[in-house]
Order: structure tokens, then C-alpha cells, then sequence
């Protein structure tokens, strides 16, 4: 497959890795931020490839891990109101609520589905008048000019029976908390190929500088991975903090306009609570007042009561590189994938999932 | 979210750009794709994918770069370790 | 007594079809006997009598509720069959005969119901098996999902047993032809995706190849097909029960192009994607290339591989991935679903 086989080629990532191994002489810790970037580190077992002495710790880049307790609850009750048919990307559907998962919901009757986009669920809302259609719109910066084009095809095409449940988080200030933490111990990030695709990185410029670490945008593929990792290497190494951008083919440096445009029409910022990280301002997108009236937690009334999260579950720590899954005294004993006790040990691209699944150096 | 995957893009329904889509092909998988944010993008380019959206056509020239660098790095490796 | 089925104009399953009675009696008449044309099976009695001959036998059962009924190369008829003659198959027994058992939502179009057994017909037909005996009951509307289907099957062994307990460090591993195709060509049903040339699902027959090998001389230690939770669920299943490493090749395991672009499309790993007609085989090395060239002479087998081996260690499978690292494979714990992140 074009533009994917060749960032997965052998001998490439064997010269990286040497260059790698010849290149770093100091101990570094590095955050890949996405969680899709951990995946395809664990998957791969690139790990193993680089040097001792250079160090990856997983990040908060897992939307689904971060989305609060609270909205997980309301999702599932909404899901269960009769009227309601309620969709959802693959990924959250076994992530659990205080009592339920939304694939617990399905089970006990509710009208749930998965969707590949939220344009589906709207086509949804047009073929099923009577039913009300709620999508579940959780991402990064990366899904939401998907979820905001839905919206404002919505609204262009008087679609009544549709709305949308936001959890939507940012990158940036989530990068701000990890820096603030007095215990972060990370020295550079690699920044999310896909957000900054959409976004653009100018706004990794400031935390770079502000907090004097190198910011490198990288891809997904084992090759993009390493060619990050060897960039902020050679920049620890001269002491340089910038940001750089290693995912060329994909990322310009204003992102795209035309999508930033549409998420700017219908979203704003607001703050955000992150399962596991607590409240970060401006950290989060919600419905501007024009688009209230497709805002799901408007349109039904939930309960959403007190909510605590298992003592024994630390995904806080692992979201912000703290601990390793395997660290945790609950990891693969308390909690499996099987009786998840938080959501990293449930979402494909959770840290804590992808060290069950894939065993971290082996 | 982060999972969007290259694909050629093999036709493009006329219409406004807000509701343009089209059809990529994937390896032989073809899915329609709403290209709202690429409304440039011609057939026989690659773009992108994420949630039903092409999100970024992708630059190959950019790209041949990438592997013109790592062949010079593999070069230079072979050199040093001839040369030594 | 010629009148033709009761019904509501629709030709659909009812209650009364699930009766024991009349109508019970014409819906087999009408539906099942035309097509499994089994003289067991038309003796119409309680139980059928099968003539084996004096050695071990083999039985299996297996109950299909696949979604959708009919998707690109095959239908829940015949998978019903496949799936009991090739866990025969993977005892090493010949499959001789099957039971069919049915439960029908009461609601379900009648012409479905005979396409399904058409099916069934055709899949036992081609595996060479009877359909000696069936059964049919009915559950009201809302119960079922259109059909359930049960098979048993019976055996005659052709070879000693065979099982985890043979494995040994040592042994090499094969696997009888590409990944994914049966899971695949259900999810695009599902996600609208649309194919060059649709991908079929791989549901097939096995005892062919099985009786190449055996035919061939090849000592066989285990063998156990790929069904739901694919390759891994397989492979960790026999790790597990000897208490061995399985290390695999990623670059050797071989997965077609439709099914790869659909796998990084919807974000799905081959190894835990569902096959119906592809078995792996755990052998002596010794004799792995030439069952390999066996295999390869037979349809169904025909793009086998040697993907791996076992050793001792940890009683788990691990794979050398293609860009030189290593990683565990692990069994998923439910559905793989598809996925954004």
C-alpha cells in the first residue's frame, strides 16, 4: 500500500535505529504524545530496537482514555432511552462508565452502532426520521472537523433529529500539563502526526520555547516513529529546543485551513475535565450558542450524579508518562481488558491495553 | 484519534465544496470519502482518511525527500564503515 | 395431500411451524427433504441409523448464529457444514455424517430458509457427507436471529490422535493459506465497503488437505482450524494447553492485498481477524517443507506457508515482527471492533 509499506520497510528503519544507537550518548526521556504512536510502537516491537539509554513514555494522547467519567455515564443513559439510537466510533464502546459500557447498554436492549464517520450517523438521523440519532463525538483535534462539518451539515440541510454528545480534548494544553507536573521527567515529545495535519504546529512553538524542550512532529509508521525519535535525539544531544516537523507529507505548518475554518464556526474552547488528569482550562471544544440546539446534553436530561473513579486504578499516572502499565499493582491481575478498571486497559491505543496485548520488550 | 490511512483518490462527484465527496481506493478497498477540506484534490492523488474525511493531500515530493535523506544516511554509513 | 405450505400469503415461519404437526411435517417436507436427499434422512424416523465401520470415531458439534445470513462466499448454511466436518477433520477423522438442528424465528421468509438449506445440500454434497437427521423448532418473533444452526458430526479416525499434548520444541508451524478473508467479507458488509473484486469469504471444506497429508506420510503433531479470534486464538490456544513458545514471521504469514487495505482501513490486525476454511499444522521440522508442497497441491490449501516454530519458554505466541522488533500476541478478550484512534 502506497505511503504506508515504504514507512514500514526494514532495512530504512535498521539505519535509523543505528543512527539512533550512534547518536545518543546521554539518557533521554521522550514522550510520544498519541496514542496511536504507542500503539504502533508496542505493536511493532520497536522498542526493542532502540538504544538503553533512550526512552519512550506514553502520553495522554488517547481520547478515549481522557474522556471524563461523567459523559461516558451520560452517554449510556442517553443510549438507553427508547427513542434514542445512539452511535459511536469502535473505540468507545467498551470503555467503562460507573456502572455500565455502551456495549453493556446494547446488550440489555439499547439501540447502539458503530459508525466509521459521523457524516454515517447523520445519513442515519435521514433515513430513520422517528428515531432520534445521537452521535458520541470524542477525538483530538484530528476528528473534530469531522464532527463539526456533520454539525453544520446538520443544520444547512434542517436535519432535526440529530445532535451530538462533545468530549472533544486538545492537545496543547494537555502537553502544558504533562510539562507542569513536578514530577514529568520528559526531555522532548513527538508531537501527533494527525492533529498537527489538521491543526498546523504553530502552537507548539510557545511551549517549546517557554519551557525549553524539543517538539518534533512525527508520524505513525514505524519509519515516521524513528525518524522523530532521531531528530529530538540530535537536538538533546546539541542542546537545541525547537519544533521540527518530520511529517512532512502530511503536516504544513498552518495545517488545514479549510478544516480549522468549519471547527472554528461550530466549536469553542472551553475547559474539560481528563479522566484521570482532572480539570485543564481551555482544554476542551463545546458547541458555540448557534449550534446549542444539536448539543446532546441539552436535547435530554441526564443525572449524571457523583462519580469516583476505582481506588486501585492509576491511569492518571499512566496518561501522563508517570508510570508504566506494568508498574501498576492492579495491572493484568485487578484489571485486564476482561474487568478493565479504567479506560487505558480498554481503548486499542491505551497504554495499559497495549502492554496486555503486546508485552512491552519482549 | 489518530488513525487516517493514505489512499489514491479515484473520482470526485461535482457539487459545493462543503459536500464534496468522492471515491478512494484503499489496496483494492473502495470507500466513499467527503473531501470538504481538500476541495482541490484531483483523481490520482493521495489523501488522507480519517473518520469518512480526507484530512490532507499527502505531498509526495515531500515524501521522496524523506527516502533521498535516508538513502544518503545509508550511504554515508557505508562509507564510514568502507572508508574506516 | 398436495395443498402447499399455510400461510400468511408471505410464506413465513410461524408458531405452528414449531408444532410437531402438520405443519411441521410439511415444512420439512417442503423446505428440507428436496434438498437433503439423504435416505436416512427420508425414513423420516426418531433417530438415524449409520453403518461405521470397527474403530475409533470422532464427534464434534458446533452451533452457527452468524449475522448476516448470506455475505460473499457463503451463507450460514454452509458454514453450518464446514465448520463440523473440519473440527473432524482436525481430529483426523474422516467425516462420515452430520445432524442439522434449527431454530427459526418465527417471522422468517421461507425462501431464505430454503436457500440456506440449498446451501447446506451443496457444502455436504462437495465435503462428502450425509445429513442423516434434523430438527427444527421455532421461537417467536424477537427470540432468534432469523436462524440458529447446530451440526454434530461423526468421524472415523484415520490416524492416532492428534493434539497439543504431541507439540513438541522443535516442531515447525504452517498455516494453509491467506488470513482474514471470512471476517472481512462479513465486516465490509457491514461498513458499507466496497471492493475491486469482493473479497469471498474462505468457508471451505478441510478433510481434503488433512487427507493429503495424511495420505503423504507427514506425522502430524496438532492441527486446529482458524475459526473466530483467527490465527492468534489458535496458535495461543496450543501454546497455552503444552505450555510452549510459538515465535512466528510476520513477513511469512501470508495476508491478500483487499483484506490488508481493508484491515488498515478500519484499523483491524489480520492475526485476530475470523477464517472458516484455514488450519494450522504443528509438525516435526523435519518434515515441513514437504507437507508444505502437499498442501500447496490441494485447492484449499493451496497457498500454505511455513510461517514459524516452537520452542521452550513461556506458554505464549510471539512474533517476529517485519520491521526486525518482537511483540507478543496475545488473544484479544472480545470482538476486535473497529477503531479511529
Amino acid at each position: 500500500m502506497k505511503f504506508l509499506d515504504e514507512y514500514r520497510d526494514r532495512a530504512a528503519v535498521e539505519t535509523l535505529a543505528r543512527q539512533i544507537r550512534m547518536r545518543a550518548a546521554g539518557d533521554w526521556t521522550l514522550m510520544e504524545v498519541c496514542g496511536g504512536q504507542t500503539h504502533t510502537i508496542l505493536k511493532t516491537g520497536l522498542e526493542g530496537l532502540l538504544p538503553e539509554n533512550v526512552h519512550l513514555v506514553h502520553g495522554p494522547g488517547c481520547p478515549v482514555c481522557v474522556t471524563p467519567l461523567e459523559l461516558v455515564d451520560a452517554a449510556v443513559e442517553i443510549a438507553l432511552r427508547p427513542e434514542v439510537t445512539f452511535t459511536s466510533f469502535g473505540d468507545m464502546l467498551r470503555v467503562p462508565g460507573s456502572g455500565f459500557s455502551l456495549f453493556d447498554a446494547k446488550a440489555r436492549g439499547a439501540d447502539v452502532r458503530i459508525v466509521y464517520s459521523p457524516l454515517d450517523a447523520l445519513k442515519l438521523a435521514r433515513e430513520l426520521p422517528q428515531r432520534e440519532v445521537v452521535f458520541f463525538a470524542v477525538g483530538f483535534e484530528t476528528t473534530a472537523p469531522a464532527n463539526a462539518m456533520a454539525v453544520w451539515q446538520a443544520a444547512k440541510t434542517a436535519v432535526k433529529n440529530f445532535s451530538i454528545l462533545v468530549a472533544h480534548v486538545l492537545v496543547p494544553p494537555a502537553m502544558e500539563a504533562v510539562l507542569a507536573s513536578p514530577e514529568c521527567r520528559v526531555q522532548a515529545f513527538l508531537a501527533p502526526g494527525h492533529v498537527c495535519t489538521v491543526d498546523g504546529y504553530r502552537a507548539y512553538e510557545a511551549v517549546s520555547e517557554n519551557h525549553r524542550v524539543p517538539i518534533v512532529v512525527t508520524g505513525f509508521e514505524p519509519v515516521d516513529l524513528l525518524e522523530g525519535i532521531l531528530a529530538a535525539v540530535n537536538q538533546l544531544e546539541e542542546g537545541r529546543a525547537e519544533v521540527e516537523n518530520r511529517y512532512a507529507r502530511a503536516v504544513r505548518r498552518d495545517g488545514n485551513p479549510e478544516a480549522r475554518k468549519v471547527v472554528g464556526e461550530v466549536f469553542e474552547t472551553g475547559e474539560r475535565k481528563w479522566r484521570g488528569l482532572g480539570p485543564i482550562p481551555r482544554s476542551g471544544l463545546k458547541l458555540r450558542d448557534e449550534y446549542a440546539g444539536f448539543d446532546a446534553l441539552k436535547r435530554f436530561e441526564t443525572r449524571t450524579g457523583e462519580v469516583r473513579e476505582p481506588e486501585a486504578c492509576k491511569a492518571g499516572l499512566v496518561l501522563q508518562g508517570l508510570m508504566k502499565p506494568p508498574e501498576c499493582p492492579a495491572f493484568g491481575s485487578q484489571c485486564t481488558p476482561e474487568r478493565p478498571l479504567g479506560a487505558p486497559m480498554v481503548s486499542s491505543e491505551g497504554a495499559c491495553a497495549a502492554y496486555y496485548l503486546y508485552g512491552g520488550r519482549v | 484519534m489518530c488513525l487516517a490511512v493514505p489512499g489514491l483518490v479515484i473520482e470526485i462527484e461535482g457539487g459545493e465544496p462543503a459536500f464534496l465527496r468522492g471515491t478512494v481506493d484503499f489496496a483494492g478497498v473502495r470507500k466513499e470519502v467527503a473531501f470538504s477540506f481538500t476541495p482541490e484534490v484531483k483523481p490520482g492523488q493521495y489523501v488522507l482518511v480519517h473518520a469518512g474525511f480526507a484530512l490532507q493531500v499527502v505531498d509526495e515530493e515531500e515524501a521522496r525527500k524523506t527516502f533521498e535523506d535516508l538513502k544518503q544516511l545509508g550511504l554515508l554509513e557505508d562509507e564510514a564503515t568502507d572508508g574506516g | 395431500m398436495n395443498c402447499p405450505l399455510p400461510s400468511d400469503g408471505a410464506g413465513r415461519v410461524t408458531m405452528a411451524h414449531g408444532g410437531g404437526g402438520r405443519m411441521t411435517e410439511r415444512l420439512i417436507e417442503e423446505v428440507f427433504l428436496p434438498v437433503f436427499k439423504g435416505a436416512e434422512l427420508g425414513r423420516k424416523h426418531d433417530g438415524a441409523y449409520v453403518n461405521i465401520a470397527a474403530g475409533r470415531l470422532a464427534m464434534t458439534t458446533d452451533s452457527f448464529v452468524v449475522n448476516p445470513l448470506f455475505f460473499p462466499g457463503g451463507s450460514i448454511g454452509s458454514l453450518a457444514v464446514h465448520g463440523t466436518v473440519n473440527d473432524l477433520a482436525m481430529c483426523g477423522a474422516r467425516p462420515l455424517c452430520i445432524t442439522a438442528g434449527f431454530i427459526l424465528e418465527e417471522g422468517l421468509d421461507i425462501g431464505i430458509l430454503k436457500r440456506i438449506a440449498s446451501d447446506m445440500a451443496a457444502a455436504a454434497g462437495e465435503a462428502g457427507v450425509e445429513i442423516v437427521t434434523a430438527d427444527t423448532k421455532v421461537v417467536e418473533r424477537g427470540k432468534g436471529d432469523g436462524v440458529y444452526i447446530n451440526t454434530s458430526g461423526i468421524g472415523e479416525c484415520v490416524i492416532d490422535e492428534t493434539g497439543p499434548w504431541r507439540v513438541a520444541p522443535g516442531d515447525a508451524v504452517i498455516i494453509s493459506g491467506d488470513l482474514g478473508r471470512h471476517g472481512i467479507a462479513i465486516m465490509s458488509m457491514r461498513a458499507g465497503i466496497e471492493f475491486d473484486a469482493p473479497v469471498e469469504s474462505d468457508s471451505a471444506a478441510l478433510w481434503p488437505a488433512v487427507s493429503a497429508l495424511i495420505g503423504a506420510g507427514v506425522n502430524i503433531h496438532c492441527m486446529r482450524d482458524l475459526t473466530r479470534g483467527g490465527l492468534s486464538s489458535a496458535l495461543n490456544e496450543i501454546a497455552k494447553a503444552r505450555g510452549v513458545e510459538v515465535t512466528i514471521d510476520e513477513d511469512a504469514i501470508p495476508v491478500g492485498d483487499a483484506v490488508r487495505g481493508a484491515c488498515e482501513f478500519l484499523g483491524l490486525d489480520p492475526l485476530y481477524v475470523a477464517n472458516e476454511g484455514r488450519f494450522c499444522l504443528v509438525l516435526p521440522e523435519r518434515d515441513a517443507r514437504r507437507a508444505v508442497e502437499v498442501l500447496k497441491g490441494v485447492d484449499v490449501s493451496a497457498g500454505s506457508a511455513i510461517i514459524g516454530s516452537v520452542e521452550q519458554g513461556r506458554s505464549r505466541v510471539v512474533m517476529r515482527t517485519r520491521i526486525g522488533g518482537r511483540r507478543v500476541v496475545d488473544m484479544l478478550s472480545g470482538e476486535q471492533l473497529p477503531r479511529i484512534c
